[in-house]
């Protein structure tokens, strides 16, 4: 545990080398420390709030106001289901219902196995495929409750698959 | 002195253009083949990137003299992913539906057989006798492309193809002009503010080249948070240069020395570009210090959002740059006396800036003569929903819905009925089809109540339901609301459950009361514009679908077959093939099983989570599946 401490503490430090200490960096700072880690860890908090001499509090104000970050690490995958109107009137919330049922689930959890996380996104912006969902970071137009199956399909063989391999 | 420094840099510039023309003619010019591939955001998502890897593979193994571009959004999204091949002796063809087969097979094809696949053609990009062109479309007559002129044409990635294209001409004569000069030609073009709310762009300019306070900043609002709206999106990805062009003449009119491009979090791709383009425009000194040898500085900063609707409001985006949390604040102080760090500044939308340098470099007169009398120019809009060409259209101001949606946009799929469309994301307001008919500009749309906004229309049809579609505009206003005015965080979580329950069959008939007196009360006492048109939604579809609330207050029946909890499915024993399983094998729940006596399928109620699979597999020819409102009307099975 020690050790992860000190990692966190060193790439955080890392991290805040590259940016100046103006207050109006604090949100390119979380940026960049989520883009390291995933999300943000408790202990990069406080070497932030120093950095840029503020209160812990306002570090956290910002961390929890805005949808992009989060305070939990991600499960390996990310499936961020899209929520905009084209996509919801072609059914973006059944597809949602479909990775809840299949996954088992809410939208902002993360799988026990730590395997999938669950996500809501505002809009992708590509509303010409509705309904949509985000896996990794790939976009998967027309993305139906078949679609999710196949999807969660090509992991489990690909999972499958490197488990032969290293054996 | 303003004569010399004009000299310097229409010199510089001229070199600069006569490098980037020669680069950009060896696309154009007809002696190599060129291959263009479609590759914004919305083309990856159809599979834009395996069908370049396709292409590439192909012209290396058969040995291909050409040019593979990568391109952005020709805005033609119903037929993503597309490409382009360009052929010396051929018109430039545009194929639609690529897979990674076909784009092999047309390459080959056209590159090496002389044969276009006419069987796959979208359309051509110039006219010509051989294949009917882009321009012999019907919608052709109601488009207008000035803004999308070069989108999906050029590589946004390559600052030469925006250069040959006519980009930073606007910024040339811009710096020739006295700053007074270019606010005054923007006020006299009577350009509007591109992001919805329509104000007049030069006026704001001109309140803060007159403030005290220095330095001055100058932003450009691309945080387009509009669910249903990618217009922004794509002019970001497809021509980043003529969004920074305008923002440095804005610049320059202002006073300012800094610029901030605000990017949300959510367009990874539009990033990615806006980044380079910044970097290649300071490489050619278009950006950072005395511009093009002239007396001007200005640099531009991307900023990415973080995930928060509200931040397209300025005074909220203001408050994420200056790193706090992203809640509005009173007005006055304008932006344009008090703004980003508490100095003038002037915000515009991406479409308002990308406006300008056509207008400078044009004139007043080419901008005057295009819209109506009080709203002058294009119009962009992203259409999306239920309507057969979804993708960008840019049309001129005054063009009506019908026009646009049934001209251009091609009507609704599936023989389907028109029912609303949704204009203007969760701010807008949904208008039935007796609305058709008026002209697209600000004040018009505002009159029925809903708003030009972003610009994002979502077409409904006779199966989408206006109570639901009120709830979810809602659900996402209260999610995205602040919290900071008690109205706007309270009377939306209160309307929210209110259309809940009628949704589900729970409602009043005095809760419509309710809503509407919630509504008001919503409008009167939030600060910014997000609680102050969160209610338009609710609002519009109570005026004019009325009789849908009522049928689910008094009836518990959703007569668009959409409300879940309301509706049920079921196979129609005299319908059903019996020997098919197409609804067994497909449903995601296990809940159809073969009933043993009367060989139909049957569905078990209890199981079933209503996600249409069923519905969608049933083969036409059977088409037994059916939706039922309210439940209750599914017969008990014996």
């Amino acid at each position: 545990m020690a050790e992860e401490e000190i990692e966190v503490t060193e790439k955080t430090k890392e991290v805040l080398e590259r940016l100046g200490n103006q207050r109006s960096n604090l949100i390119p700072i979380l940026q960049q420390i989520q883009e390291e880690f995933g999300y943000l860890p408790p202990d990069a908090m406080p070497e932030v709030a120093r950095f840029l001499n503020i209160p812990e509090i306002d570090v956290y104000s910002v961390a929890t106001f805005y949808n992009q970050f989060r305070l939990t690490p991600p499960g390996k995958h990310s499936i961020k289901v899209c929520m905009g109107t084209a996509c919801h009137v072609k059914g973006g919330h059944i597809t949602l219902e479909a990775w809840q049922r299949r996954l088992k689930v809410g939208p902002g959890e993360t799988t026990p196995d730590r395997e999938f996380d669950l996500d809501t996104v505002a809009c992708v912006g590509c509303c010409a495929m509705a309904p949509v969902t985000v896996v990794d970071k790939k976009v998967e137009g027309k993305a139906g409750p078949t679609r999710v199956d196949g999807i969660l399909l090509s992991y489990q063989m690909q999972k499958e698959k490197e488990g032969k391999e290293t054996l | 002195m303003r004569e010399v420094i004009g000299a310097t840099v229409a010199s510089t510039f001229d070199e600069i253009k006569k490098r980037a023309e020669s680069h950009w003619h060896e696309l154009r010019d007809d002696q190599m083949p060129v291959i263009l591939v479609g590759t914004a955001t919305c083309g990856r998502a159809a599979g834009a990137l395996e069908v370049l890897q396709a292409v590439k593979d192909v012209v290396g193994k058969k040995s291909i003299d050409c040019l593979i571009t990568e391109v952005g959004c020709l805005g033609h999204c119903y037929s993503e992913p597309l490409i382009i091949i360009r052929k010396p002796g051929y018109p430039s063809i545009c194929y639609g539906h690529v897979t990674p087969v076909l784009a092999e097979n047309l390459v080959i094809n056209l590159l090496l057989n002389d044969d276009p696949s006419l069987e796959f053609v979208l359309g051509a990009l110039e006219e010509n006798e051989l294949i009917p062109s882009f321009s012999d479309f019907p919608r052709a007559r109601y488009e207008k492309r000035i803004l999308l002129k070069n989108c999906g044409q050029i590589d946004p990635d390559d600052i030469d193809h925006s250069i040959g294209n006519g980009g930073y001409q606007g910024l040339v004569k811009t710096l020739r002009m006295k700053p007074e000069e270019v606010v005054e030609e923007v006020k006299r073009s009577k350009l509007r503010g591109l992001g919805g709310a329509g104000f007049p762009a030069g006026e704001k300019w001109e309140v803060c080249r007159r403030s005290q306070g220095e330095p001055k900043y100058l932003i450009c609002n691309g945080d387009e948070g509009d669910p249903g709206a990618f217009m922004d999106r794509a002019i970001l990805e497809s021509d980043p240069h003529s969004v920074l062009e305008g923002m440095i003449i804005a610049g320059y009119a202002i006073g300012a020395r800094h610029g901030y491009i605000y990017v949300r979090a959510e367009y990874p791709l539009a990033v990615q570009k806006v980044q380079n383009a910044i970097r290649q425009a300071a490489e050619l000194h278009l950006i950072g210090e005395n511009i093009l040898g002239s007396d001007f500085s200005f640099d531009i900063t991307l900023f990415q959002g973080s995930g928060a609707f509200v931040c397209g409001e300025a005074t909220a985006l203001i408050a994420s740059i200056e790193g706090k949390p992203g809640i509005p604040r009173h007005r006055p102080p304008r932006l344009a006396t008090k703004g980003l760090f508490g100095k003038p500044t002037v915000l515009n939308n991406v479409k308002t800036l990308a406006y300008v340098p056509h207008i400078i470099k044009n004139g007043v007169d080419w901008f005057a003569q295009m819209g109506t009398e009080k709203s002058k120019g294009t119009a962009v809009f992203a259409l999306a929903g239920k309507i057969v060409n979804t993708g960008l259209v840019e049309v001129p101001m005054g063009t009506t819905l019908r026009q646009l949606l049934f001209q251009v946009g091609g009507g609704i799929p599936k023989g389907k009925r028109f029912k609303a469309v949704q204009i203007g994301g969760p701010s807008g307001g949904c208008l039935p089809e007796e609305a058709l008919d008026i002209p697209i500009d600000f004040d018009s749309l505002q009159e029925r109540g809903a708003m030009m906004g972003s610009g994002g229309m979502v077409v409904l049809d006779e199966d989408d339901c206006m109570v639901e579609v009120a709830r979810y505009f809602l659900d996402f206003t209260q999610k995205e609301s602040c919290g900071k005015c008690t109205l706007c965080r309270l009377g939306t979580k209160q309307m929210l459950e209110i259309l809940e329950d009628i949704t589900k069959g729970r409602g009043k008939i005095e809760d419509l009361k309710t809503l509407e007196e919630l509504a008001e009360d919503i409008k009167m006492g939030s600060l910014c514009g997000l609680g102050k048109t969160a209610p338009n939604p609710v609002l519009t579809t109570l005026r004019y679908f009325g009789d849908e609330y009522e049928a689910h207050i008094k009836e518990k029946r959703c007569p668009a077959l959409m409300c879940q909890s309301l509706t049920a499915y079921y196979i129609l024993p005299e319908k059903c093939a019996r020997g098919c399983d197409a609804c067994v094998g497909t449903c995601t729940v296990e809940a159809i099983s073969t009933d043993p006596k009367r060989r139909i399928k049957v569905i078990d109620q209890e199981k079933c989570v209503k996600c249409n699979t069923c519905m969608v597999a049933c083969p036409p020819q059977y088409d037994a599946v059916v939706k039922l409102s309210p439940p209750d009307r599914v017969p008990k099975s014996k």
